[in-house]
């Protein structure tokens, strides 16, 4: 077995008194499509920003290439987040630059090339996302979609060998959300990049992911392959599956005791 | 009872968050200080393309409202000293009133709170409205730390354009004084230049000078820190925005006090 790309030991993390992360163990190892799946408010997202640096846990550790990113120094956890690459849900592209502009900024700031070999890199980048031409567009001109793609051209600038990827199809039309599927799947074999993917979406699931975690409630309800996942018979996962809704646990005594509740 | 103990409670809270503001706000300027001063030596560039573009944004562009706003203070000035020193005849040392008022209070003053309302409010704007859409979050993923990115070229070129501004606050403002002096006062040009000259001192347009420097920082760094605080959407910028000139044009007079205190006791 390859060594783990990263590696997360009991995760926890509590807003107030909420635990949203109940101690999250796993493993993601190198060059595999690990999709995150839940429902809204599981605590995916929670989990995505820890791994990306944004949210320090209150326990536990996230090791990235050997480097545990919850205790590393500012210039070592630098060193790692270079060589990863983030998708955000809305695209997150600075809106007071061009698309081109967005593409380079990775490259400028780490990279010591000339402004003539930034330009080429940015338009292959740009190109492999299927937007060539647009260097010069505002992101406020761009589609929703095309969006995502310029986002994701600016994620593999740096050619990355980690991305992540936040609800990738999330607000797009079916046809435009199966474009950016596709999208990655092509960007993975061809950077031969690992992949971890936060959605909710059954259909990309099928098609992108090599394996599936299933959070709940803060804890990891299943790890396994796409067959794996359809063979379960863990009564979350086939709620999951089948779409069905949770069943009303309306008590009316609990009810009333908390609308006059002080 | 109820009552009593919320109130009490509400005023304790909002006393403890403005604790908690003030040593934040510390933070982040010192921060801030660190990553123009001292980052720089440490090999991390400072971005002098987007400071440029800061000093054309907030000193060229308010060129305008600075010297029409300080020249209408400057005639004000004269005219109300004008109002009592002529009770005298002694309308000369209007001279002496309205450059020594411009250079020592009222240039580093007026230029603070208009750069507070036009270019404070527009930096919390600014990064809220990134802070609100993760590019933020995006900054810190590529490894871009977000106040050596966006807050320091904002401060440096507030550092530069602000005392600029009030240097060209202070001449227009005496220039209002002037204006009076020649046209309903009757006095003689030379008459009220060497008036002028003779009551200014070096350490009357240095202090001024001094203070500006400071409203500098406090401007762009409570704009930066109010950008940063925004919670949810277009109503947390909104907020943000406004709370950010209050705060700013605050804390610019509270300073202007201590600074006057400590320039009135020791120059």
């Amino acid at each position: 077995m390859t060594e783990p790309m990263i590696q997360i030991r009991n995760l926890q993390k509590s807003y107030g008194k909420r635990k949203i992360l109940k101690g999250i163990d796993l493993d993601i190892y190198p060059k595999e499509t690990l999709v995150i799946l839940g429902r809204s408010g599981c605590g995916k997202s929670t989990l995505l920003r820890h791994l990306i640096g944004l949210n320090t846990p209150d326990e536990g550790n996230i090791i990235i290439k050997g480097v545990d990113i919850t205790t590393a120094s500012e210039e070592e956890r630098n060193v790692i987040l270079k060589r990863m690459g983030m998708l955000f849900q809305n695209g997150a592209l600075f809106n007071s630059m061009t698309v081109g502009e967005n593409v380079a900024l990775p490259l400028m700031e780490h990279t010591p090339q000339d402004n003539s070999i930034i330009k080429i890199m940015t338009r292959m980048k740009l190109n492999l996302v299927g937007l060539s031409g647009f260097e010069d567009f505002a992101p406020s001109q761009l589609s929703g979609g095309m969006k995502k793609r310029a986002a994701l051209a600016r994620a593999i600038a740096m050619d990355p060998d980690i991305l992540f990827c936040d609800e990738p199809s999330a607000g797009l039309d079916p046809i435009v959300a199966v474009g950016i599927d596709h999208l990655i799947l092509k960007l993975k074999s061809a950077l031969k990049m690992t992949i971890i993917v936060v959605t909710h979406e059954m259909a990309s699931v099928n098609l992108i992911a090599d394996r599936i975690c299933l959070l709940h409630d803060g804890e990891i309800k299943f790890l396994g392959t796409k067959e794996e996942m359809r063979a379960s018979v863990d009564p979350y996962v086939v709620q999951f599956l089948e779409r069905q809704p949770d069943e009303d646990q309306l008590d009316p005594q609990n009810y009333l005791d908390e609308l006059v509740a002080d | 009872m109820s009552n009593l103990k919320a109130t009490f409670g509400q005023s304790g809270r909002d006393l403890a968050m403005f604790f908690v503001h003030v040593a934040r706000m510390t933070k982040l300027t010192g921060q801030s200080l660190f990553w123009t001063f001292a980052a720089p030596f440490k090999g991390k560039k400072l971005r002098w393309g987007a400071t440029f573009v800061q000093m054309v944004r907030i000193g060229v562009e308010s060129v305008p409202i600075v010297g029409v706003i300080s020249f209408c203070v400057g005639l004000i000035i004269a005219m109300q000293a004008a109002y009592q020193l002529a009770q005298f005849g002694a309308t000369i040392y209007v001279a002496d009133l309205v450059s020594v008022t411009m250079c020592r209070e009222l240039g580093p003053l007026i230029t603070a709170i208009l750069v507070a309302g036009r270019s404070g409010s527009a930096i919390a704007a600014e990064i809220g409205t990134m802070k609100v859409s993760e590019e933020i979050d995006a900054l810190q993923t590529m490894a871009l730390n977000p106040i050596g990115f966006l807050v320091v070229p904002r401060m440096l070129a507030m550092m530069v354009v602000v005392p600029c501004l009030t240097i060209l606050a202070d001449f227009i403002g005496i220039t209002g004084g002037f204006v009076l002096a020649l046209t309903n006062l009757k006095l003689s040009f030379v008459a009220y230049f060497n008036e002028t000259a003779e009551a200014l001192y070096a350490k009357d347009f240095i202090t001024g000078l001094i203070k500006s420097f400071f409203f500098a920082i406090i401007i762009s760094q409570v704009g930066a820190y109010q950008g940063f605080n925004v919670r949810g959407g277009a109503e947390g910028v909104g907020k943000s925005t406004t709370t950010s000139v209050v705060v700013s044009i605050f804390l610019v007079i509270f300073a202007d006090l201590l600074f006057t205190m400590l320039f009135f006791s020791t120059l």
